[in-house]
């Protein structure tokens, strides 16, 4: 058998991730892609996608008041109990004990993004202490220019004046194993991602960028991962609401010449 | 501590806890899958069960450093040379090797002989996400680890270093990223991936289920 040479291929899938929006411990506005007994439990829900083949989850969690948070730690619990792919989460994590308690809970990941802009040594810290492939740096990014984009953060709130290509790059530097790329421009449009953002992020960096921002039919998927040379792309809507299902865009990227797992 | 193997249905499996990766995944992969489990160091609840799971997450010289620290390695080998059944995930597959490129060059346990190298290919390291296990026309590939898994399977993958044993014949599967590398070992007792079947849905199930039965549990 031979080592590992210089050879770019390999049977690696991109990967489809449906993400979960979690306020005070429900899903925002529910699913209604398969008939669930509760249709707000993150959990119920996160145990339907993975039966249906999604090869990740992420639970971003959106509650606004702290005292509310805690019923995060307790969803990620009881998913580890029934779901076993990997369980991304994001929002609200400032501190290494915030990381450390949901990877204790059954999380593999943790995504940060106004803590890792506002506090960058976070990044580098956590990812000493806990290794680089469980630490995503969320990236929410505006165009401001053609092949120009600023980074956002408080959920798009605010703008920080740091181009996104420098950023991410940073990132990588102090340990981010993977960025999470959202465009702000393109969220919520289902008109397609920023293949243009995504694309020359991938090529920016070594690791895995997630796109996310803009599905709305399964083409735009196929451009992301093709055309913006994303390692996985993340959706919420054309999921929840049934317009396609996890093995209807699997089967579509196949035959579209996506490496998928099936 | 009673443990009355003979009339034991369920086997007894210690998941060994070093304080690195995902722990709490493993050991509710195994339970849903058949096992009675616990989560230790102790000694005398690794002596006792009818299997030892080594998982692991994370950097080579640390999972060792933690090892010594907590007095692990004497009692891993010995339960494994005694016969013991022994499942590696990952850095507890790694760590089962002579020697890690991680930091220039780091000892290992030794248990198999061969190195721990850095992949050097163009792709995007580390190698995260799904990829395809290729089972290997070997004894190892016949040992049971992947019955009732169709081959060409995909097992959720996170490493940046892959294990080169010297004897090939322990290779039960290979996977493809810029070339082949071996994404699971298995030496007569002894049964280590690189992936985790503990985040590779029903197929990763099926391996625990597997390794459960060869702990003295049924498989279906």
């Amino acid at each position: 058998m031979n080592d590992p040479q210089k050879r770019k291929s390999s049977a690696l899938a991109k990967r489809i991730i449906p993400c979960l929006d979690v306020k005070n411990g429900r899903v925002v506005k529910g699913v209604n892609f398969v008939d669930l007994v509760d249709a707000g439990d993150p959990v119920q829900i996160a145990a339907a996608y993975a039966r249906a083949g999604a090869d990740e989850l992420v639970y971003l969690d959106i509650t606004a008041s702290v005292e509310k948070r805690p019923a995060m730690l307790e969803i990620v619990t009881k998913t580890a109990e029934q779901v076993f792919i990997p369980l991304t989460v994001g929002g609200g994590i400032r501190k290494l004990s915030d990381i450390s308690d949901l990877l204790k809970a059954g999380a593999d990941k943790v995504s940060m993004n106004t803590s890792a802009v506002e506090n960058p040594s976070i990044i580098r810290a956590a990812s000493r202490e806990f290794g680089a492939q469980c630490i995503i740096t969320a990236i929410d990014a505006k165009k401001t220019a053609p092949g120009k984009w600023e980074v956002y953060t408080y959920g798009g709130r605010k703008a920080t004046g740091i181009d996104v290509i420098d950023w991410a790059k940073k990132t990588v530097e102090l340990g981010s194993g993977e960025i999470l790329l959202t465009s702000m421009d393109k969220d919520g449009t289902q008109s397609g991602f920023d293949i243009e953002l995504t694309a020359a992020v991938s090529k920016a960096v070594s690791v895995p960028v997630i796109a996310s921002g803009g599905a709305g039919e399964l083409i735009h998927l196929k451009d992301a991962l093709d055309k913006g040379k994303a390692d996985a792309v993340l959706a919420a809507s054309i999921f929840h609401f049934g317009k396609f299902s996890i093995t209807e865009t699997k089967k579509y990227l196949r035959e579209n010449g996506i490496p998928v797992r099936i | 501590m009673v443990v009355p193997q003979e009339v034991e249905m369920t086997p007894s499996i210690t998941v060994i806890d070093y304080g690195l990766g995902n722990i709490r995944s493993v050991s509710k992969a195994l339970a849903l899958s058949g096992a009675d489990v616990r989560v230790s160091a102790g000694i005398e609840q690794i002596e006792s069960a009818d299997g030892i799971v080594l998982p692991g997450v994370g950097a080579f010289g640390k999972g060792m450093d933690n090892l010594e620290k907590a007095d692990l390695i004497t009692i891993i080998k010995s339960q494994i040379e005694a016969g013991k059944p022994c499942l590696g995930i990952c850095l507890g597959l790694q760590m089962l090797f002579s020697v890690s490129e991680e930091h220039g060059s780091s000892p290992g346990m030794d248990i198999i002989k061969g190195k721990v190298k850095l992949f050097r290919n163009d792709l995007k390291i580390p190698h995260m996400g799904w990829n395809k296990v290729k089972f290997q026309n070997s004894p190892a590939g016949e040992s049971g680890m992947f019955e009732g898994i169709a081959d060409e399977s995909y097992f959720y993958f996170v490493h940046s270093y892959h294990v080169s044993p010297e004897d090939a014949a322990l290779v039960s599967s290979t996977t493809d990223y810029g070339g082949e590398f071996a994404s699971s070992v298995v030496k007569d007792n002894l049964w280590a991936v690189q992936f985790h079947p503990e985040k590779s849905g029903k197929d990763g199930l099926r391996i625990m289920k597997n390794f459960i039965a060869k702990c003295g549990g049924k498989n279906e």
